[in-house]
């Protein structure tokens, strides 16, 4: 993924706030004394998440024109891969999954921010389980720099591509 | 910048829980797709994910799951003050989960002069199932 500009907008703040369940007025409410506390509007902690909206490659966003793989008239629909997938691991059922996430946070991001992003393959591994098959793991590392090139926050990903759906 | 915790106040073992959802719906599981921009169909279109993907249900996002437990990881350490956040996603959550959250705190360190609290989370749906475990650290106000 790369994202050449991730404008961060109070309004978005604010619908990611409202999607996890987070009524701090931080999020939303600029006068409030929560936010005069910290000098403005802050993104909750994942909100850099959301820079996927802002990436034009990104293969889980319907684009304009093209095929989508969600159900319309059929079910029918095969998953795209991730682009930074093994190419061997995407199978008919199952498909890929968030196994672990973590940021680390170098200054608050804040609403009037502009970042790009760029990110880097990091390790792949797999693993055999019982609940799902055969596991293909693969991290990637994602660097988030403001306007003034400084860095925010880094996020590693790890995906995992199952052989089969994850027993419940 | 302000922390909800105070130095003084804190102890390695100090325990902390919370609610994060009750019967989880499936428009919040949407409402988290439009504001995240994962509109991966695994977490709203319940017919390709049952005959083609071969899940019993749509379900949640992992980071649905992470960002309402970081909502109560900011509610304990307070806003501007997290250092890291990250954990692993460790079963699926769907529709009608309950979920709820605890925490403890693991480590009282100075770094670079300032007071850095580590705490261990962990969210678990209503039959006690770990959702999601990871850990937190943050500044500590004076």
């Amino acid at each position: 993924m790369a994202v050449e500009r991730f404008p961060i907008e109070a309004g978005h703040i604010l619908m990611f706030a409202r999607a996890i369940g987070d009524a701090n007025p931080v999020y939303s409410d600029a006068d409030s004394d929560e936010a005069k506390a910290v000098g403005g509007i802050i993104a909750p902690p994942t909100f850099v998440q959301a820079s996927a909206q802002f990436d034009p490659d990104y293969f889980l966003r319907p684009k304009i024109g093209q095929p989508w793989f969600g159900s319309g008239k059929d079910a029918t629909g095969t998953p795209p891969k991730a682009p930074d997938a093994n190419a061997d691991a995407a199978p008919k059922k199952g498909g890929g999954l968030h196994a672990e996430q973590h940021y680390e946070y170098h200054q608050p991001l804040r609403a009037g921010d502009v970042l790009t992003a760029t990110t880097r393959p990091g390790n792949s591994w797999e693993k055999e389980s019982k609940r799902a098959g055969k596991l293909v793991f693969s991290e990637s590392i994602t660097e988030y720099r403001n306007q003034a090139g400084e860095l925010v926050v880094t996020a590693r990903g790890v995906g995992v591509q199952t052989e089969k759906p994850v027993e419940n | 910048m302000p922390s909800k915790l105070r130095a003084a106040d804190v102890s390695v073992g100090q325990t902390f829980d919370a609610v994060l959802v009750e019967d989880l719906k499936r428009t919040q599981i949407v409402q988290y797709a439009g504001a995240s921009g994962d509109y991966n169909p695994l977490h709203s279109d319940e017919r390709f994910t049952t005959e083609v993907a071969g899940y019993p249900s749509v379900f949640a996002h992992g980071m649905l799951t992470m960002g309402m437990t970081g909502r109560f990881v900011t509610d304990i350490v307070g806003d501007g003050v997290l250092k890291s956040f990250g954990g692993r996603f460790t079963s699926q959550v769907w529709p009608g989960d309950d979920l709820s959250a605890t925490a403890e705190i693991t480590a009282i360190d100075e770094v670079d002069g300032a007071s850095v609290v580590t705490l261990s989370v962990a969210t678990r749906n209503g039959q006690g199932v770990t959702v999601f475990s990871g850990e937190a650290t943050a500044v500590l106000g004076a």
